[in-house]
């Protein structure tokens, strides 16, 4: 970076170096900028963009790319894989890993792990099951209530012990798995199983918005996606202050228009085999509003801001002033709470809750598709949009694995080796980081 | 600066001791910090410079002895207590957050908000590209980019101007140059030179001679925990300097005005 530097005069007299930028370092540079900086025009845009993406800085092209990648090779083993009914499935499937996966981007941005999340899911599922069964017949709005309360609990109990005795989350949350499996067991009792027969809750999983509402839902949401974003950008261009030239404003706001057009002509399409079934599933609205929430507080919020800093620098967070040790507690909150909304998702799906829940293999589920989407496992980098991308990525993964046939053994060897691989290319690129 | 800067000093220490159980860090300490002054603290390995602006900055507080900051006599027992008197420290490792632009690294902690809400980003902006451009920090490409992505003059900066952001009256300095090329040394000091200018006070902890007498007004040295000399640079060289921190005393020089306190 000596050349950036170099470019600039000081002022110390005599001490002028006007040495010209090398084209190596401009592209440096560039690489080091986000794209919406870096880009004076559209084709400079996706030129930063490719290039952050080929130099391993998180952004979604990576993931996209991914995914468009595991489609053709599914497509190519089984015809079935890109079907609407499959595809609509493996968003509905994808809606729990999406979720835990952003439970456990608030832990990763910190720098930190929660292993306890799968089993946090099935003890908010199990509690709210338990309440709205025949003997306590609770209505749904307040068994969702508790079981999310209870979740935060949890999240404030763990997040305690970790930031007040100094403790590893590792090894916290490690103990936090077994025990809320073993919680589990206990509410569940001696039938290991409850059933849910409550419609609201089966909704989410199984209901889907008429075709007309999904279209008109979609072009208010783009809508007012778009105006915020321009709106936004246009203060910003006016303020004179950092902003990206309108074609990349419009560039963004189609982008998102052509993903809402792309995701509702899928799910419009009839994928029922007597009967036809269309519409956008009620479980993606959910998966998209908890997004939006996250990432308004994670982008917009001071303790947003705070979970960033004390990923990139905790010493330096605290010596700013900032309560290292309540942010903190508070991410392991937001955590378990996520994970409870991800457990109600779980036993909408399957319309019960039983022992059999696999926490373990959910939770390595959680990180990989955070880390696949591009959330580091150092802290300080990631976004709430990574869990949701990396979520379908998994949820493809096991999808298409099951419709080509694999055994489950290979089945759990070939995601753990996904896994494995985007820890590496994540820990390449820190290095990476860290070295320049 | 006016006159009433040059008669009262911003702060004044008075006989400060300072010892780590049995260890004697700080002994009878006297010293004057002026606004619109850069003052250099030097001294050997030891010697105390550390325990010296740890003291002023509220990290540790001292044993005896009284700190007077505009004439009033005070008590800085926590960082926090150093900012709210207009104290900001610059530490070695600068405390910047990587992954965090320039704007919220400087508004880290003390962020504006919309009604307490959402963060103010245009506001932030604006006044971080202003305190920029009023330090003359125009090399970074910009405000929006990372830190991690900078050099580490441009880092030194950016910490640099986090403190002076905040209507800091004394800035403390460790090490500002260590670890820095030439260019970027240079680039550093104008921008101490500038804070003086400003009207800043400026205390530079620094083991660089090149350095101290580029752009010291005065110096003063350390030795075993002890003031021994206060000095305008112009009334000292580089040999004097170098026996004062490394024995207490100097042969050398004219001896005119061995302590001025």
């Amino acid at each position: 970076m000596s050349e950036v530097e170099n470019a600039t005069p000081t002022t110390t007299e005599g001490d002028e170096h006007g040495a010209p930028m090398t084209d190596a370092a401009a592209r440096k540079a560039e690489l080091a900028l986000p794209p919406d900086i870096a880009a004076d025009s559209v084709s400079g845009y996706l030129r930063t963009s490719m290039a952050r993406a080929k130099a391993g800085e998180s952004g979604v092209l990576p993931v996209v790319g991914g995914l468009i990648l595991i489609s053709i090779l599914f497509q190519s083993l089984n015809g079935n894989f890109l079907t609407a009914q499959n595809l609509v499935n493996l968003l509905v499937q994808a809606a729990v890993f999406s979720l835990l996966a952003m439970a456990e981007i608030f832990v990763l941005l910190l720098g930190e792990i929660d292993l306890s999340v799968g089993y946090v899911a099935a003890v908010s599922a199990a509690i709210m099951a338990t309440r709205m069964d025949p003997s306590h017949n609770w209505s749904w709005p307040l068994a969702v209530s508790l079981a999310l309360l209870v979740c935060a609990g949890i999240g404030l109990l763990q997040g305690t012990i970790i930031t007040r005795l100094g403790l590893p989350s590792f090894v916290v949350t490690l103990a936090g798995l077994l025990f809320w499996e073993g919680a589990l067991l206990r509410i569940l009792g001696s039938g290991g199983s409850v059933p849910i027969n409550n419609q609201a809750i089966n909704d989410i999983a199984s209901r889907a918005l008429t075709p007309t509402v999904g279209w008109i839902l979609m072009l208010v949401l783009v809508g007012l996606y778009g105006g915020m974003v321009w709106r936004r950008d246009s203060k910003r261009r006016k303020a004179g202050l950092v902003a990206p030239p309108p074609r990349v404003t419009l560039l963004k706001i189609a982008g998102a228009l052509a993903a809402g057009v792309a995701l509702v002509l899928l799910c419009n399409t009839n994928r029922g085999i007597l009967i036809p079934i269309r519409g956008v599933p009620w479980v993606v609205l959910l998966v998209l509003a908890v997004l939006a929430i996250w990432t308004f507080l994670l982008v917009r919020t001071k303790l947003g801001r705070y979970i960033y800093a004390i990923g990139g620098n905790a010493e330096g967070a605290r010596r700013a002033g900032v309560d290292v040790m309540g942010v903190r507690t508070v991410a392991f909150v937001l955590c378990s709470f996520t994970a409870g909304i991800a457990g109600i998702v779980y036993a909408s799906r399957l319309q019960s809750i039983s022992t059999s829940v696999d926490g373990g293999t959910l939770v390595l589920y959680a990180v990989a598709a955070a880390v696949i989407g591009g959330t580091s496992l150092f802290g300080g980098r990631g976004k709430a949009m990574h869990g949701v991308l990396g979520g379908i990525v998994i949820a493809a993964i096991d999808n298409g694995m099951g419709l080509v046939g694999f055994t489950a053994s290979a089945q759990l060897m070939v995601t753990a080796l996904v896994l494995l691989a985007a820890v590496v290319i994540d820990a390449l690129s820190h290095r990476g980081r860290v070295a320049t | 600066m006016s006159t009433e800067s040059e008669t009262q000093p911003l702060l004044r220490l008075e006989h400060v001791s300072k010892h780590f159980g049995p260890v004697q860090a700080l002994t009878d300490i006297n010293l004057e910090l002026r606004a619109g002054e850069v003052t250099a603290l030097i001294g050997d390995n030891g010697a105390g410079k550390s325990v010296t602006i740890k003291t002023i900055a509220g990290i540790h507080g001292p044993d005896a002895g009284q700190i007077y900051w505009e004439g009033r006599p005070v008590r800085i027992r926590t960082p926090r207590e150093a900012a709210a008197l207009g104290i900001e420290t610059v530490f070695q490792d600068l405390a910047l957050c990587d992954n965090l632009d320039i704007v919220q690294n400087l508004f880290l902690g003390r962020e504006r908000t919309n009604h307490g809400i959402t963060l103010d980003e245009e506001a932030m902006e604006q006044s971080a590209a202003e305190t920029l451009a009023s330090l003359a920090v125009t090399t970074v490409r910009s405000i929006r980019q990372p830190v991690a992505s900078l050099s580490g003059g441009q880092r030194q900066s950016v910490a640099i101007a986090k403190a002076v952001l905040w209507n800091t009256k004394l800035v403390i300095m460790d090490e500002p140059t260590a670890a820095l090329g030439v260019a970027q040394t240079a680039m550093v000091l104008g921008l101490v030179k500038r804070l003086a200018e400003r009207g800043h006070a400026v205390m530079l902890v620094s083991h660089n001679m090149n350095d101290v007498f580029d752009v010291a007004d005065r110096i003063a040295v350390l030795f075993l925990g002890r003031v021994v000399a206060v000095r305008p640079a112009a009334d000292m060289d580089r040999q004097i300097a170098v026996d004062l921190m490394t024995t207490g005393q100097s042969s050398r020089g004219d001896a005119k005005e061995p302590e001025r306190s």
